[in-house]
């Protein structure tokens, strides 16, 4: 028995000592392979008496599965160990910076356009555009301005030389001719809006040459200027995101719309600081009015048969005051530092159930 | 347009205070603009008397003044032409701020002369335009006391007033809305005729050519005689100080304030200068005027004057003469009252750059009716204030007929504005601004509006009157009616342009939005074949064509914020270029532009320049938003069509869907980049988004049945020996037309030229992924299809299989 006793212990050392994975498997083969210690021990069993071999075998049983299991834990042990080890030697410094990635932006004209026409979309209007390049029935004639109107003058309004047959065109003043278009080439009812380029000769702080609009029209048998108010108010607190926003309709002048109104949004100036909202001033953010029946006449539609209205915003001006942008002209000087700190993501997509703005 | 609230109350009798007056006049389309209290600014102010004005010892055009305010003298250089012993007028001392500029008024030297303190003009007091002299108060001011006690200031009301609007440009026409809104009753006006006592000698004579006689169809005039031209008693001259206009003498006066009370434009001429006949004619071509201002115009054939048998005595509905105005001293004089078409005065006040009260009126039609009724109650002020023999009025010509009469329907109202408005109230509103109503049936109406509406042409106009006075607010607001629609809003086009544009963005490129126009040279440098389009009146020289391209602004914008410090930039713009000066000739277009590194330079990897291969991929990245599939399009298509001369003629290219150029991308051309003072590189790419195939037919949402293969894909390298020049993109379409239902992929994965490699030639790489379908290929199938790989490309580019 001490035989064994002794066998165990210095075995069980061994184990526990051995330092490699290498070291363990010659200790395990020098005690349980086919020449190992207990596996000598276990063939000399037959030398013995029956009642002492079936001791000594149980005996020897128990110290095999006693070093196997020891060898097999000191196996895990070293793994882990040596896994440890690797897992050091690819330790990275992880508080290095990220490889940069460029990252696009919208511009805020773009954004507002979507988000205005996200509005107005539930609503049933579709989207129309038309060219840049007018000429004076569109931007003019069709929509009753009068022949000696000082918008026709060189000093408010682009023109392109005059041509040989006659004809001049010029830049459009205003998102206006695409009513006409619309309405020659389509049959009411019509709801349709159209952002796009308009262009008038300022420049100074609050103009630029080239600035953007967004017209809408509607048109029918029985749209009154209730559903003006109606579809403007809900325009207006939707895209300002302000519920309880002071809208007011104030009697205006247009050519191309009677009755004509420009709206008004409650706002307050506080120490140099416009906020949109109650307060106690008001600020203009658009011109509305029912289309005048020269309009309608102008493009083939019967006045006592069909009416409805039409307005027209500034797609810059909405969004400065929704988002606080100081200067129109900032819009057109391509800043990259200023379309970083006022530009959108291209995954702000801007909708009514996911939210106009973040 | 500008009154003071007692102003107002001489036409309107209401019992309104002046925020329900304000406020109402925003509701019914008057828009008020502001209103000023005057005296806040005014209070460190003092009245002063000028006691002594002598000639400056220095200076011609300068006064020295001796100024008292009560207690002290001060000395006052001033440059006034009014400045004169015995005037009354507002002294700023040192120390005071001068409304106008901010400054804190110093003593100071002038021309050697010590000056302690300042004669105020109503400019800059901020009490008005006026800075031809300094302000003359009324002779009971006491001196000493505060300027604003003095000015007997009260709130200025300024109202906005839409162009239809000119019947509110006189104070009675705003008592007149204000009364039809239910705010008071208008006060009756005295327009009795004044009864002549003899014949006026001057006589009046319309010398215009027969195509022109719409010019002036209505032209009154009569003589004062005797009268003493006085200053004018204190309330006119207050009401005038009051809203900017500097008082002169009586008869002047009276001109001016009925102008503002009535919006009626007068001239009086001394009649002293006077030759002859007083008429309207045009002018000679060159013939020079003094005027009113001092300033002396040039005039040309389509100015019309008011002249008699010798000379140009006033540029017609603009401004006076100098010559003829009446003086101090002016007992005779000849009031001129007459109707000028708006069109005439519009040009030639625009043309002269002359901007006059009287102007601002006839330019936007002034009352027919009012010509004779204005001189009659000038007359009546002139008489009273100024004594005076009167003369018969001359006239010459007559009111036009502008009262028109339109049929209206009163259920218009409601129909048109969404609200009801019972048809008794629609009469009153009408009456009260002064139309006549007339019921042929209670459904049928004729309308008559009265002289000074000539804006008013037809039931919509009588509407908005209604609507108007009514008050907006009062109409209820309500949704549109819910109309089904199961479209998107935006067309194809559109859609497709809004997902290359979120498209574009996020692959790195910022948006920007540059003016359609720029310069002329820019534009000869990126148009190509297109024309120059040039505007006839640019707004400077460098925006003076049209744009032929996006690029040359998008190469400007990176020229900027490289001056910013910020070289490496990446730009995109969705827009239109022009191809030619008609609505039909513009086309929407993609282009981007990135210049230096498109990343920072970073710990792990050098920092990449851009490349032509980021503007390829761009433009591919744009066409595939668009929802082209990208293997249809070739490279430079079947022609092998160059990208334009801009770009860099090795490295750029053409995307082509057969020979329609659908994009073009590359580096920008070494000459293109110095011309523009950029430094490389810089590449860009245009996609010509109209050119873009719509798709034949709509397509549901639904995608085609998802059928994937059961069978093993395979992989197989090749490698191919080809010449340099010929492009890989010939050999990898023949790869792929092999067998386009098998082969899945094709990719080219090595470029290899150099030891090796016979010079000329290239080595390319390329692993092909076959995908069966019906079968798992077996040794003898790859072999197959492999065979006809290496036939085709070498049929193709004449390329050679590597051993």
């Amino acid at each position: 028995m001490d035989q064994h006793e002794q066998l165990r212990e210095t075995l069980l050392k061994d184990i526990t000592q051995a330092s490699d994975l290498k070291a363990l498997d010659d200790l395990r083969v020098g005690a349980l392979g086919k020449k190992g210690l207990i596996t000598s021990l276990m063939k000399s069993l037959g030398d013995l008496s029956p009642d002492e071999r079936r001791a000594a075998g149980q005996t020897l049983n128990l110290l095999k599965a006693e070093v196997a299991e020891a060898i097999e834990a000191q196996k895990s042990a070293l793994e882990a160990a040596e896994i440890n080890k690797k897992l050091e030697s690819e330790a990275v410094d992880v508080s290095l910076p990220v490889r940069p990635q460029q990252t696009g932006l919208l511009h805020p004209i773009s954004q507002t356009i979507d988000e205005v026409v996200e509005i107005f979309a539930p609503m049933g209007f579709e989207v129309a555009e038309g060219p840049d390049i007018e000429d004076d029935f569109h931007n003019f004639t069709a929509l009753n301005f009068p022949p000696d109107h000082p918008a026709r003058e060189m000093h408010d309004t682009f023109f392109l030389p005059t041509e040989e047959d006659g004809t001049r065109h010029l830049l459009r003043t205003h998102t206006s001719p695409v009513q006409v278009r619309v309405m020659q080439n389509s049959t009411p009812p019509i709801r349709v809006l159209a952002p796009g380029r308009t262009y008038r000769c300022d420049y100074d702080i609050t103009h630029t040459p080239m600035f953007h609009q967004v017209e809408g029209l509607v048109i029918d048998k029985a749209t009154h200027m209730g559903h003006l108010k109606g579809c403007i108010i809900e325009f207006v607190k939707t895209y300002f995101e302000i519920d309880d926003l002071p809208i007011r309709f104030r009697p205006s002048y247009f050519p191309f719309t009677e009755p004509s109104a420009e709206v008004d949004i409650g706002c307050s100036r506080e120490n140099g600081e416009l906020k949109i909202g109650a307060g106690a001033d008001w600020l203009e953010i658009l011109g509305c009015g029912m289309v005048h029946p020269n309009v309608l006449k102008a493009c083939n539609l019967d006045p006592d048969e069909y009416q409805g209205f039409a307005f027209g915003l500034g797609v810059e001006r909405i969004a400065m005051l929704k988002y606080g942008i100081p200067d129109l002209r900032t819009f057109y000087e391509s800043d990259l530092r200023w379309l970083r700190h006022y530009g959108f993501a291209a995954l702000d997509v801007p909708t009514l159930a996911g939210g106009l703005s973040r | 347009m500008k009154f003071t609230l007692s102003w107002l109350k001489d036409h309107l009798e209401t019992d309104a205070d002046l925020n329900t007056i304000t406020d109402k006049l925003t509701a019914i389309g008057l828009e008020i603009e502001g209103v000023e209290d005057p005296s806040s600014d005014l209070s460190q102010f003092v009245v002063a008397e000028i006691v002594k004005a002598e000639q400056h010892p220095d200076a011609d055009r300068l006064k020295l003044c001796t100024v008292s305010v009560g207690a002290d003298d001060y000395q006052v250089v001033c440059g006034a032409p009014n400045a004169r012993a015995g005037l009354k007028g507002i002294l700023a001392r040192p120390g005071d701020t001068i409304p106008s500029t901010g400054d804190v008024l110093k003593t100071g030297k002038i021309r050697g002369v010590e000056s302690h303190g300042m004669m105020c003009s109503a400019r800059e007091l901020n009490l008005g335009e006026d800075h031809d002299g300094i302000i003359e108060l009324c002779n009971d001011a006491v001196v000493g006391t505060s300027a604003s006690e003095a000015l007997a200031l009260e709130p200025i009301i300024d109202i906005a007033l839409t162009p239809n609007r000119v019947d509110a440009l006189g104070v009675r026409g705003v008592a007149r809305d204000l009364a039809a809104a239910g705010l008071g009753t208008l006060k009756p006006l005295n327009g009795e005729p004044v009864q002549g006592t003899f014949e006026s000698a001057t006589k009046v004579d319309i010398r215009l050519p027969e195509s022109d006689t719409h010019l002036c169809p209505h032209f009154v005039g009569r003589t004062i005689r005797g009268l003493k031209n006085v200053e004018s008693p204190d309330w006119i001259k207050s009401r005038l100080v009051a809203i900017g206009l500097r008082p002169v003498s009586a008869v002047v006066d009276i001109t001016q304030y009925i102008n503002i009370d009535l919006g009626r434009p007068l001239h009086a001429f001394d009649l002293r200068k006077l030759d002859g006949d007083v008429g309207p004619r045009l002018a000679r071509d060159g013939e020079k005027i003094l005027a009113l201002n001092g300033t002396e115009y040039t005039l040309n054939e389509r100015v019309m004057v008011i002249a008699d048998a010798q000379s140009a005595h006033a540029i017609a509905g603009v401004m006076g003469g100098e010559d003829s105005s009446c003086q101090a001293d002016t007992t005779d004089i000849f009031l001129e009252s007459a109707l000028f078409d708006p069109i005439s005065i519009a040009t030639t006040g625009r043309a002269l750059g002359l901007v006059s009260d009287a102007r601002y009126r006839f330019e936007r039609g002034v009352d027919p009716a009012s010509t004779i009724a204005g001189a009659e109650l000038a007359t009546r002020m002139i008489t009273d204030i100024c004594g005076g023999e009167v003369s018969d009025l001359v006239i010459s010509g007559a009111a036009p007929d502008v009262g028109k009469t339109v049929p209206f329907r009163p259920k218009r109202v409601g129909q048109l504005g969404g609200v009801g408005v019972p048809a008794p109230d629609i009469q009153d509103i009408l009456e009260r601004l002064g139309f006549q109503v007339e019921q042929i049936s209670p459904e049928d109406w004729r309308v008559t509006a009265p002289t000074w509406r000539r804006d008013v042409d037809g039931e919509h106009d009588l509407i908005e009157e209604v609507l108007r006075i009514h008050g907006y607010d009062e109409i209820p607001s309500v949704p549109l009616p819910h109309v089904l629609s199961t479209r998107s809003s935006f067309t194809f086009d559109q859609r497709r342009a809004r997902t290359v544009r979120r498209a574009l963005a996020g692959r790195g490129l910022g948006e920007t939005t540059t003016w359609s126009f720029l310069s002329k040279e820019m534009a000869e440098v990126f148009r190509g074949e297109l024309p120059v389009v040039p505007l006839q009146n640019p707004i400077s020289s460098d925006l003076d064509v049209m744009r032929p391209s996006l690029l040359p602004n998008l190469a400007q914008a990176a020229v900027r914020n490289a001056a910013r410090a910020l070289p490496d930039v990446a730009f995109f713009e969705i827009g239109p270029r022009f191809e030619g000066g008609h609505p039909e000739e513009q086309v929407l277009v993609a282009a981007g532009l990135r210049a230096g590194r498109d990343t920072a330079r970073h710990w792990q990897g050098a920092a990449h320049e851009v490349d032509v291969f980021d503007a390829k991929a761009d433009a591919l990245a744009a066409l595939e938003a668009a929802g082209l599939s990208t293997d249809k399009v070739q490279v430079g298509g079947p022609t092998n069509i160059q990208a334009s001369s801009w770009y860099h003629p090795g490295r750029s290219g053409t995307l082509c869907l057969g020979p329609l150029v659908l994009a073009e991308f590359g580096a920008l051309h070494p000459v293109t980049l110095k011309w523009l003072d950029l430094d490389g590189p810089v590449v860009a790419f245009e996609v010509f988004l109209d050119r873009l195939p719509k798709p034949k037919r709509q397509v549901g949402p639904a995608r085609a049945k998802f059928a994937p293969s059961a069978f093993q894909p395979v992989e197989r390298d090749f490698a191919f020996l080809m010449d340099d020049v010929r492009p890989v993109g010939d050999m990898v379409r023949a790869v792929r037309g092999v067998d386009k239902a098998l082969i899945g992929a094709v990719d080219v994965f090595d470029v290899y030229t150099g030891e090796h490699v016979e010079s000329g030639k290239k080595s390319i790489a390329l692993s092909v992924r076959f995908e069966p379908h019906k079968a798992t290929m077996t040794e003898a199938d790859i072999e197959d299809i492999s065979a006809k790989i290496v036939a085709a490309v070498e049929r193709a580019v004449d390329g050679r299989l590597r051993s």
